[in-house]
């Protein structure tokens, strides 16, 4: 089956979607990938049932409403267990909410340097020492626990906040920061192998 | 929303006012820094003179700091300025034209979330090439007002920004790899008419000033 991405859109403003969704869309569609977008407050089984991949973005750094939606989410992850998703930022956030995962406070934003413990997504361990430049932008993040998911970048602070993550039995992944700005072909390979 | 925008009077500014007014926002007011310092790390500096007339033209208030351009007083004079424009039309966000200035767009991403309102970058990692198409496809007159890489020079002051100046960079941007939208500091513009403008800014005259690949515009205005 050929990839289709369905790129969720969590902002609540329209305006933000320019900023968190329409760069995502760029680079599916520089890469000739189909892909549809949709609100998730729109989302129904029929637009899940058509695609093959899911990426919930990112959103501005005061819009947390979707914290209130979660069993719109649950919802989501218990009927479709099978499909791969990957939570960008917000995204991820909302993933780790949804599997019960505890939301906390640190501000980040601006470049940062991550380090990659092991490959992820076309993020070589290898490849200069693993070392990445990252854009962050949050208010918050997910303090994922080891025993469901599999941490493949902490950050480099006293906090060691999880910054790339996988379940252990899912294809669900999720990444603090915004791959849209640096680490484009990361999106391309979560569609591709993901 | 209540928005109020951070205006240079170039294009990129501009068109993100553009698309916040689209997007059914009200645009409170036009905030423009005027920087001291021509090499601002923050703020587009060669025509700021006349973003209060293009505010006028706009029909959006405006609201104007003097900053002596020293890299972390401007910040300050930025925050100030935020500040003064949540009291008085008690703005919900700031609107702002970077593309992929990090510098830009992390400092005021700080600045907003401090003083509690949204921060909006609609233009935020848009293709150049694109983003100049649609400029020109929305009606937007933009005239280069400075230029500051080689090979650049004072014969690009006052060109027009149309379909041959982007098949002309084009030409550039594979020789060199700038980057077409100027988003690099390669060069600066100043918008003349565009859809939120009433009508146009009455330009006579763009001279160029300066030498080498370091030049500027002074815009000499109809009735100025």
């Amino acid at each position: 089956m050929d990839e289709n991405v369905l790129v969720l859109n969590v902002c609540k403003e329209r305006l933000h979607g320019l900023e968190f969704v329409r760069p995502v869309e760029e680079i599916l569609r520089q890469s000739k990938l189909d892909h549809e977008t949709c609100h998730y407050k729109q989302l129904t089984e029929r637009i899940l049932n058509r695609c093959t991949h899911m990426i919930i973005c990112g959103t501005s750094l005061r819009d947390n409403h979707f914290i209130e939606d979660v069993d719109k989410f649950r919802w989501l992850f218990d009927n479709f267990p099978d499909k791969p998703v990957l939570g960008i930022c917000a995204g991820m956030q909302i993933i780790g909410v949804t599997f019960g995962e505890k939301l906390k406070k640190n501000q980040e934003i601006g470049y940062y340097h991550e380090k990659v413990s092991e490959d992820f997504l076309g993020l070589e361990k290898d490849f200069d020492e693993g070392e990445y430049e990252v854009w962050h932008l949050h208010n918050s993040y997910v303090d994922f626990s080891e025993n469901a998911w599999k941490i493949f970048m902490r950050s480099s602070d006293a906090v060691h906040i999880p910054q790339a993550v996988k379940h252990k039995e899912k294809k669900i992944y999720g990444v603090l920061f915004h791959p849209e700005v640096r680490q484009k072909e990361m999106i391309l390979e979560f569609v591709k192998n993901g | 929303m209540k928005l109020g925008v951070l205006f240079s009077g170039g294009k990129d500014s501009t068109y993100a006012a553009l698309l916040a007014k689209r997007a059914g926002h009200e645009l409170a007011c036009f905030l423009t820094v005027d920087s001291e310092n021509e090499n601002s790390f923050m703020f587009h500096t060669p025509a700021i003179k006349l973003t209060k007339l293009q505010s006028k033209l706009a029909d959006v208030p405006f609201l104007l700091r003097k900053t002596n351009g020293k890299k972390e007083l401007e910040l300050f004079d930025l925050e100030e300025l935020i500040k003064d424009a949540i009291e008085r039309y008690n703005i919900d966000g700031i609107v702002t034209g970077a593309v992929e200035s990090v510098y830009q767009a992390s400092r005021v991403q700080e600045i907003c979330d401090k003083l509690e309102v949204q921060c909006f970058n609609p233009l935020w990692q848009k293709n150049q090439w694109e983003l100049l198409d649609e400029l020109i496809e929305s009606g937007f007159d933009m005239r280069i007002v400075g230029v500051f890489a080689y090979p650049f020079d004072g014969k690009m002051i006052g060109r027009k920004i149309d379909k041959k100046f982007v098949e002309d960079i084009g030409k550039v941007h594979k020789r060199l790899r700038i980057n077409p939208a100027g988003e690099g500091g390669e060069f600066e513009s100043l918008v003349v008419n565009c859809p939120l403008f009433k009508k146009p800014l009455g330009v006579n005259d763009i001279k160029a000033v300066g030498a080498g690949n370091s030049w500027r515009g002074e815009v000499k205005l109809k009735n100025g």
